[in-house]
């Protein structure tokens, strides 16, 4: 059977040339960056190269990036870190509903350490309100972070307005755009940025390696201490290759890749609503990430649509309650609005650049017949 | 999450067994599960076997994961045939185990497919013992 994954928002595979850039630094140019050696300098001027090439898609020149070991600790320690090197100036934070778990998790954990945070609803397509952005701020914050690009629906927030906000305000402002990082143009100058987190796995590079990007000369406090590498703000053994193998994917990404995801992603909606009894979340066009197509089907449930892909030899995803851990639905998907009943029928697609047309044929017809032959189990009409 | 269900839950979840709605059914049971609120149907047929009542015919519809369609699927493969005394004893732990066992977060749905069967079993003598009260006046 034919593999058809749609599913690059969870994560992707690793292109083999970002798998090919990263093999001399397994076996031949393995130094550790520390070292004074010539294995060491090597892999040190190869990193250096690396985080120069990053740093230059989102005009970076204003921060300094440090490399982690992916969105979840990049998202943990803007949190953290400048929340800890801000305590005197005041203990309140800003962000949404919608979040990540990792920057979620990281809020509630703060409030637990004494800070106060504020989480700002979100219209029917996940949009944050300028209005309420600049509402919430007060004397006491120090820092506003709110995603960049949707995991879940795709919806991309005005980060350029609501940097312009914050600053206007004095408020440190950071974005996680581990969805939007290649995908959306950022200009980390421009869009009013202090941090911002970004991760390899989404965009064809490994898993396990990432970065925050942090405005220079700002205080934060490392949430990892040791050696003092990556400026003394993230200690630990550099993690040569998989950084090596998150510039090349991040120079693989090309604004040709984003114009056909963006074409199979509407083709894949357009065809999709054409079953009755379903709706998209999140906004259509370009003010939603190219990658994501985020439906629901009334009166099934998502997991049994999801397995029932998956027997097709479709790779999607869903927000429904009976597939999470703690049978909640989607925080998300409930903070659209959206009932638990209508959250639970909710499936998410997420094109490639590897995919095709034929695919996306494929897979419409495919959850034609998926609903349909859900729709006659159910006892809901 | 990945879920790892078994080869036999999988089996009921592509092709479910008495799937569908009945008819002119003698009774009707319906459950909504309080955890993540799915809903499952359960028709029932009754007929006569030496003198008790049996289940002579089954149907079932549900709105639910993998784990709930299995669950109501191999319950009326379990049932069909069984009187309502047996049918009705029917626990989640049977069900599972003829299933080869359930993640352990989706036991719940598996309480499902029995409360929905006995739901029905009820209403039947409900409307048994009606009739019968009527059959007087
Ligand atoms: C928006 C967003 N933030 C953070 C993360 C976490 O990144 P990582 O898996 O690299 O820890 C992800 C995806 O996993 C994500 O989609
Ligand atoms: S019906 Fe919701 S988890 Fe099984």
């Amino acid at each position: 059977m034919n593999r058809i994954y749609l599913d690059t928002a969870a994560t992707t595979r690793v292109d083999p040339e970002v798998m090919k850039a990263m093999e001399p630094y397994f076996t031949r140019d393995f130094g550790n960056m520390a070292s004074l050696h010539s294995a060491g300098r090597d892999a040190e001027n190869a990193v250096e190269k690396a985080r120069r090439l990053i740093s230059g898609k989102v005009n970076g020149k204003e921060h300094r990036l440090v490399f982690t070991s992916g969105g979840t600790e990049s998202n943990n320690f803007a949190l953290k870190g400048i929340a800890f090197a801000n305590m005197g100036k005041g203990k309140h934070i800003i962000t949404t509903r919608i979040e990540h778990d990792c920057v979620l998790n990281s809020a509630r954990w703060l409030e637990k350490q004494g800070f106060e945070v504020t989480y700002l609803p979100v219209d029917r397509q996940g949009f944050v309100s300028t209005d309420d952005f600049a509402d919430a701020i007060r004397k006491d914050t120090i820092l506003a972070s709110v995603i960049h690009a949707n995991n879940e629906i795709g919806t991309i927030e005005p980060i350029r307005e609501l940097g312009k906000i914050a600053h206007e305000k004095g408020v440190l402002f950071h974005t996680d755009a581990c969805q939007s990082f290649t995908k959306v143009p950022i200009d980390l100058k421009k869009d009013n940025i202090d941090l911002m987190t970004v991760n390899s796995h989404k965009i064809y590079g490994p898993k396990g390696v990432g970065g925050l990007f942090i405005r220079q000369g700002m205080r934060i406090d490392p949430l990892l201490h040791g050696g003092g590498q990556e400026f003394g703000y993230r200690s630990g053994t550099v993690n040569v290759s998989g950084i090596i193998g998150f510039s090349k994917a991040a120079d693989m990404m090309k604004e040709n890749h984003v114009e056909h995801m963006a074409k199979l992603r509407d083709m894949l909606i357009e065809g999709a609503l054409e079953i009755k009894d379903s709706w998209l979340n999140g906004p259509s066009g370009n003010l939603r990430l190219a990658n994501n197509a985020h439906i629901t089907f009334k009166h099934i449930e998502g997991e049994s649509l999801i397995i029932h892909l998956d027997l097709k030899g479709i790779a999607s995803s869903t927000g429904s309650a009976c597939s999470s851990k703690t049978l909640e639905p989607s925080h998300v998907l409930t903070s659209l609005g959206l009932r638990p009943e209508e959250a639970h029928g909710s499936v998410r697609f997420s094109v490639g650049r590897d995919n095709t047309k034929e695919e996306i044929e494929y897979t419409i017809g495919a959850l034609r017949e998926s609903v349909e032959t859900l729709r006659k189990i159910s006892p809901l009409r | 999450m990945a879920m790892q269900y078994s080869r036999k839950v999988m089996e009921h979840f592509k092709s479910p067994k008495n799937m569908g709605e009945m008819k002119n059914p003698d009774a009707v049971g319906m459950v909504g599960n309080q955890r993540c609120g799915d809903v499952m149907k359960i028709y029932l047929m009754v007929g006569k076997k030496d003198g008790k009542d049996i289940i002579k015919d089954i149907k079932f519809q549900t709105y639910g994961c993998v784990s709930a369609i299995a669950t109501t699927s191999v319950t009326t493969e379990m049932v069909k045939g069984k009187t309502l005394d047996e049918a009705y004893k029917l626990t989640r732990d049977d069900v599972a185990g003829k299933l080869g066992g359930l993640p352990p977060i989706k036991m719940h749905c598996s309480n499902l497919a029995s409360e929905a069967l006995q739901d029905a079993i009820d209403n039947y003598r409900k409307k048994t013992a009606n009739n019968k009260n009527n059959e007087g006046e």
